[in-house]
């Protein structure tokens, strides 16, 4: 079984068919990459998954389980984590609470425990900052954590979006264009970055433009076009799919 | 940081001290009436600066929780049940102990509601209003909340002002005072003005004490998170429609306590209390303390009600506070006390003390100026030097 499991998934905006009837999954410690020209569908479909959209058709199971419809928490809450293409930090707040609101599924502290500031909220208060430092050092921004973290240079957001998003300790991440704006040094270090996050056990689900990025860290790529999927395979034989050629580069007769 | 609570708190009382000091001093203690009375309606304030400033959603019919509050308790506690003493509900009432047994001013035996029972009751009613009414509201994002409230707001006060069993537009006088310990009580008695004025203090700085303690928690900073990129805090697991109506729920509980005390204090409540403008009067003073300052929108919730109790803005009362609503909207959306203007002020401040330091030891010793400038520099070095993901944005 695998981890995540997409049948037949469709989603229409109005007159636009984002994504057409699409299926894939993603193992277990996998790296996966789903790529497409812009428009392609790639967002969307991370929408679909992660519960800001309700699919208008198909299911979309996490764990065995069905997940489609879900409110965005609770999609979270079994397991599944984000980034955001265009950065989505919280601001007016620091890095590090950046970073801790990202470990709010595993408080228990609520409303009035909150207000009493009972002794053990206390310590759960502390045992989410050291988290949040923790990850923030594994991702080389410990430095960073009490700037404000919309004022952080793009990168560092970036990272600091990374440290949010695996905070919680999630089974799955979806990275929304992680190489977006980066150089090719930074690029580099974040290819790296994404090995070490599988290390850690969570899954990874990208999408991405950056193809040499794709092709080098991917056990799998699957290629959208116009929310239709037109391959799904290892790096190695999406490169030589001569549907993918063609959307890439056009039309002999172009 | 407890400390910095606890110092701000402890300033607080201070300040509460010195008034009172200053007020009996002078021989005005009858102006500690109205600064009692400015305390209750701060408690709304503070609770609706919570709900504007953290939860990002405005509530326009602040006053009909309060007012609910007030009403509940002042019908409660001066309905007679004298006549009612065969049936089964009252008998089971008062073997629990929830009735009081007392006799009006010209000797008439009157059974009620013990004040307290009514209290519970009537702070549980506007929870339960609040939470009826943010429940669909709050699933959906957007100022609906606005809407909603401005329309309980508005259906609340025509209650008040068309009930006959309320009172109509008399309101409801004969309010008894909420027993205390050791023989004192919430009331407006004189002799008891004192006590009455740190009653309303204490209860406000509990007030804070709570909420400081909540934002700063992990609610708090959920809250914060909701305000910053609503679908981000989503994707981390945060529920914000439950946060935003808890939090909803709570605002509307902290305006009823101040209605049920305040009602006690002034031994009654009339239906200018549930009125619209009461509520706008509320979200101004939020607007100018600062959206997600509790301690600003204490500070001039106190004044503003102060002021505007003692009649200093006579017959123009509303449009004073319709006209603060404008130009803070104008200049200063965030508030005037808003943590922003107050570091920028900070800044001029340390900014104006480099200066004249420098000056000193020009004075002296001349060539020796551009420490203030030489300290930014390296402030500024400092932050690029913490780079580590990447320098620059494309």
């Amino acid at each position: 079984m695998r981890l995540l499991e997409v049948q037949e998934v469709s989603k229409r905006f109005g007159g636009v068919q984002a994504v057409n009837r699409v299926s894939f999954g993603v193992d277990e410690g996998m790296i996966k990459a789903v790529i497409g020209p812009n428009g392609a569908g790639k967002t969307t479909l991370f929408n679909l998954v992660t519960g800001m959209f309700t699919p208008d058709d198909g299911v979309i199971s996490f764990a065995g389980e069905p997940i489609q419809g879900l409110p965005p928490h609770q999609v979270a809450a079994r397991g599944v984590s984000r980034t955001f293409q265009n950065i989505r930090l919280f601001d007016r707040m620091t890095a590090l609470e950046n970073v801790m609101v990202g470990r709010h599924l595993r408080g228990r502290a609520g409303f009035v425990a909150g207000m009493l500031r009972l002794g053990w909220t206390r310590r759960e208060e502390e045992a989410v900052r050291e988290k949040a430092r923790e990850l923030m050092e594994f991702l080389g921004i410990g430095a960073l954590a009490d700037r404000e973290a919309t004022s952080l240079a793009y990168g560092q957001q970036r990272a600091v979006e990374l440290a949010r998003a695996l905070a919680a300790d999630p089974r799955m991440v979806l990275l929304d264009e992680p190489a977006a704006g980066l150089n090719m040094r930074e690029t580099a270090d974040l290819a790296r970055l994404i090995g070490r996050i599988r290390e850690r056990g969570v899954t990874v689900l990208l999408v991405e433009h950056d193809m040499s990025l794709v092709m080098e860290i991917s056990d799998e790529v699957a290629v959208l076009s116009y929310g239709e999927k037109i391959a799904d395979a290892v790096p190695a034989a999406v490169q030589k799919d001569p549907q993918v050629v063609r959307v890439y580069l056009g039309d002999e007769e172009c | 940081m407890p400390s910095a609570r606890l110092r701000h708190v402890a300033v607080f009382l201070a300040v509460a001290a010195a008034a009172q000091l200053l007020a009996v001093g002078a021989g005005k203690g009858f102006l500690l009436t109205q600064l009692t009375m400015a305390a209750y309606y701060a408690l709304v304030a503070v609770g609706l600066s919570l709900l504007m400033g953290f939860a990002g959603q405005i509530s326009l019919g602040h006053a009909a929780f309060f007012a609910v509050g007030g009403y509940a308790s002042a019908a409660l506690t001066t309905w007679n049940l004298a006549s009612h003493r065969g049936s089964g509900l009252v008998a089971a009432l008062a073997r629990a102990g929830l009735l009081q047994a007392r006799t009006d001013l010209y000797g008439g035996s009157l059974l009620t509601v013990h004040p307290w029972a009514a209290a519970v009751a009537a702070v549980a009613l506007a929870l339960l209003l609040a939470w009826l009414v943010g429940i669909p509201v709050l699933k959906l994002s957007g100022h609906y909340l606005a809407m909603a409230t401005l329309g309980v707001g508005t259906i609340i006060g025509s209650v008040a002002i068309g009930t006959e069993a309320l009172g109509a537009a008399d309101g409801i006088s004969g309010v008894p005072r909420l027993p205390l310990a050791f023989g004192a009580a919430v009331t407006g008695d004189s002799d008891q003005r004192v006590l009455n004025y740190w009653v309303a203090v204490a209860i406000l700085a509990l007030a804070m004490v709570l909420l400081l303690n909540l934002v700063r928690s992990r609610v708090g900073r959920a809250l914060r998170a909701i305000h910053g990129a609503e679908d981000a805090a989503r994707a981390m697991g945060v529920d914000t429609a439950r946060l935003k109506l808890r939090t909803f729920v709570l605002s509307a509980g902290l305006a009823a306590v101040a209605g049920v005390f305040l009602t006690h204090f002034n031994g009654g409540i009339g239906p200018s209390e549930a009125s619209t403008m009461k509520s706008v009067k509320v979200v101004a003073m939020v607007a100018v303390g600062g959206m997600g300052s509790l301690w600003g929108t204490l500070a001039v919730s106190v004044v503003l009600n102060f002021l505007s109790l003692r009649g200093y803005f006579g017959t123009f009362d509303d449009a004073v506070f319709g006209g603060i609503l404008i130009l803070v909207m104008l200049f200063s959306p965030d508030g005037v006390l808003a943590p922003d203007l107050r570091r920028s002020a900070g800044a001029a401040w340390a900014r104006l003390r480099a200066a004249r330091a420098r000056r000193r030891a020009g004075a002296g010793e001349a060539g020796e100026g551009g420490t203030g400038a030489g300290e930014a520099g390296a402030g500024e070095a400092r932050d690029g030097a913490a780079g580590a993901g990447g320098e620059e944005r494309p």
